[in-house]
């Protein structure tokens, strides 16, 4: 059987900290974003060449999309869940290239000599997706704060009434499990899509991976959809729920 | 074990993004214009759906590999 491993490797140690392959993979994900959005913007003219054209184009349709699903609350969200879409999308995609999970070194770990690669794909890490699930939810909490201040609060504690009390509560469960939840479909599906490549490629290393390889492509790119398009619908809500509290708060009326 | 997780794991969320997708369809069938809305809400739908047969089938890789 080939090697897999469910936790990522650590590689080396810098001052202590372990240095996993998955984080090398994650930092070369983010120069390589930085550097294209830097050559991308670097002279910007009115009449693009051909790499602006396609920047101009990609960064639109994202901003097409996302206001289809958050309406008015586009431009507040975009840079957020754009750049969310475009990290998600690169690493599930580095993640395919190959030698990524299959250069590295053999060396001895607890006396048995054993394989580690030197880069695995970023979101094959539960930690790299669970930094992003917090990240993503600490942004959502935030921004309702932002919007309408302590109103926003009242989603999770509201001593009016018994009912939107344990309503509160509700919420307040169902706002820790959706860390779960974005962090584990992320890392469940790429992780899933690395060990059925290598299982293929172990038991036909012709021809036969190859569907799969276009069916992991796809599915990189459904996941990184998802995961923004969830982000953007949960920060249109909380942005919604807090502006609505505040309005009743001043007496307003219920319309639209 | 490891199959029997994924197994019951995977056939329940199958159904129902089945249903999801055959009711989408029906909507989109009945209504093409609101074909945009429709594919949004329904893609969200399946990533719930789906987010347990991924449980499952964490829950399995656990199981093997650890």
């Amino acid at each position: 059987m080939p090697h897999i491993s469910l936790a990522a490797e650590i590689v080396t140690r810098i001052a202590g900290f372990p240095i996993s392959n998955a984080l090398i993979t994650t930092w070369l994900v983010m120069g390589l974003l930085t550097v294209i959005s830097y050559l991308a913007t670097r002279n910007m003219k009115l009449i693009p060449t051909a790499g602006q054209s396609i920047a101009e184009m990609l960064v639109g349709g994202l901003h097409d999309f996302f206001a289809t699903v958050t309406g008015k609350y586009v431009d507040q969200v975009f840079p957020l869940v754009a750049s969310l879409f475009l990290f998600i999308l690169t690493a599930n995609w580095v993640g395919l290239l190959p030698g990524v999970g299959t250069v590295g070194l053999f060396r001895e770990v607890y006396g048995v000599e054993e394989f580690t690669p030197l880069l695995r794909g970023a979101t094959a890490d539960l930690n790299t997706t669970l930094a992003l699930a917090l990240f993503t939810m600490v942004a959502i909490q935030y921004y309702g704060f932002k919007t309408s201040g302590v109103h926003y609060g009242k989603r999770f504690f509201n001593i009016g009434n018994p009912i939107y009390f344990f309503l509160g509560v509700l919420e307040l469960v169902s706002e820790l499990s959706k860390v779960v939840s974005f962090a584990f479909r992320l890392f469940g599906n790429i992780f899933a899509g690395e060990v059925l490549l290598a299982v293929m490629a172990f038991l036909m290393p012709f021809i036969v991976p190859l569907p799969f390889l276009m069916m992991e492509l796809f599915v990189g790119f459904i996941q990184a959809l998802v995961f923004s398009m969830l982000t953007a619908v949960f920060l249109s809500v909380a942005v919604a729920h807090g502006e609505h509290e505040k309005h009743m708060a001043e007496g307003g009326e219920i319309h639209g | 074990m490891t199959g029997l997780t994924v197994a019951i794991g995977g056939a329940m969320p199958a159904l129902a993004i089945g249903l999801l997708t055959s009711k989408a369809m029906e909507a989109i069938g009945r209504n093409p214009e609101a074909a945009g809305e429709v594919r949004t809400s329904m893609i969200l739908g399946v990533a719930f759906a789906e987010a347990i047969a991924i449980y499952a089938l964490v829950a399995g890789l656990i199981i093997k590999f650890v």
